[in-house]
């Protein structure tokens, strides 16, 4: 039997509500609710969902979301899922918004968050070192992130165009590849 | 108008942040360079600390603050819906043929380039903050610099502690020597 609309939102309502930090923290909410709790998906699928979430553009909570909402009720399933993983978070911001505008200019505040920046240095550069770990591995992906970053820092090209490149640069790498593949095929023959 | 400005440039960073996490990260300080009437790259810092501890996706978070800074509740429901609307769209058709799109070698040799470009993007990003929080004019600030290396060491070396711990640690610290 597949979820209703209602259902589909209220459980990804929870799932956004109750992931802090998004990404990786949301598997385990994600296993809890879609996988043991409503049988939507198997945690193969999720897992696979998961991954595939991280290879298309977007935020990884909404592309999991569109999947898995997709699954069971279509089109309007995934729009509908995605929604419902949306609505905690929009609300909350609204709300801290305001609160946090209103304050704008208390000394205490404002000190406050000059320490709260020096930590989110801290724990930007601990992602962008995590981050590396997995992705750069080999020549090809060090020359890739090295010319990223000296051509935005450097010549200040904008980082949609650093990624537009990118795309580009994977497909002539791709093409590369395959070519290098199949000279190997040929000389095992 | 600004809404669709708004949207054009949510909608872009929804299109070509790829690979979750903090990607949007770098869209946004971009952002805060051309549109600084909407947030500038301080506020944004702010926010980072704010989406850490609070719960749902730090790029909805993002876009929904923005949003609100630059044209209210329409403008924050303008900037989240344009962020979501191409992983929707571009979801809704891989979903219809998605072990083709998972296997295929073209995609993954596609993301052994993109991924580290959008890491070193973030790296970016990080370089801009930085260069706001410690560094004033060009100057190195002794403080704020001593801070980052004990907080860095600290986030390092305890991994599992959540983040949001780092954050109220360093709003006691600002309090306390800023």
């Amino acid at each position: 039997m597949s979820a209703t609309l209602w259902q589909l939102f209220s459980s990804f309502c929870k799932i956004g509500a109750l992931t802090f930090g998004g990404g990786m923290a949301m598997l385990p909410m994600l296993e809890k609710e879609v996988v043991e709790r409503h049988g939507w998906a198997s945690e193969d699928e999720l897992l696979d969902f998961y991954a595939l979430g991280q290879c298309t553009p977007g935020i990884i909570a909404v592309n999991t979301a569109t999947f898995v909402g997709y699954k069971q009720r279509k089109d309007i399933g995934g729009i509908i899922a995605t929604l419902g993983v949306v609505f905690p978070s929009f609300v909350i911001i609204l709300l801290l918004a305001t609160v946090l505008n209103a304050f704008e200019g208390n000394v205490y505040l404002l000190k406050a968050f000059s320490g709260i920046r020096i930590a989110v240095c801290a724990l930007i550069l601990k992602s962008v070192i995590s981050m590396a770990r997995k992705s750069v591995t080999d020549i090809a992906s060090i020359f890739a992130i090295i010319i990223a970053i000296a051509v935005n820092l450097v010549l200040g090209v904008s980082t949609a165009f650093v990624v537009l490149g990118a795309i580009v640069a994977g497909v002539i790498y791709h093409l590369v590849m395959n070519r290098i593949r199949m000279k190997k095929e040929k000389g095992s023959v | 108008m600004i809404y669709l400005q708004l949207f054009w440039e949510f909608f872009k960073t929804g299109l070509l942040s790829i690979g979750g996490g903090l990607v949007t990260l770098p869209f946004l300080f971009s952002m805060s360079e051309s549109h600084p009437e909407w947030f500038t790259a301080a506020q944004l810092g702010n926010m980072v600390a704010v989406s850490e501890s609070t719960p749902g996706p730090i790029g909805i978070n993002m876009a929904t603050y923005a949003g609100f800074n630059a044209g209210g509740i329409i403008g924050s429901i303008v900037a989240t819906g344009a962020l979501v609307l191409p992983s929707i769209v571009i979801i809704l058709i891989i979903a219809r043929a998605y072990e083709k799109y998972r296997t295929s070698v073209l995609v993954q040799d596609s993301f052994h380039i993109i991924r580290p470009v959008s890491t070193g993007m973030i790296f970016c990003a990080l370089f801009t903050l930085a260069s706001i929080t410690l560094f004033d004019q060009m100057h190195i600030q002794l403080i704020p610099s001593a801070l980052f290396v004990v907080f860095f060491i600290l986030c390092m070396s305890f991994k599992k502690v959540h983040p949001v711990v780092w954050i109220a640690l360093g709003a006691v610290s600002g309090m306390a020597l800023l």
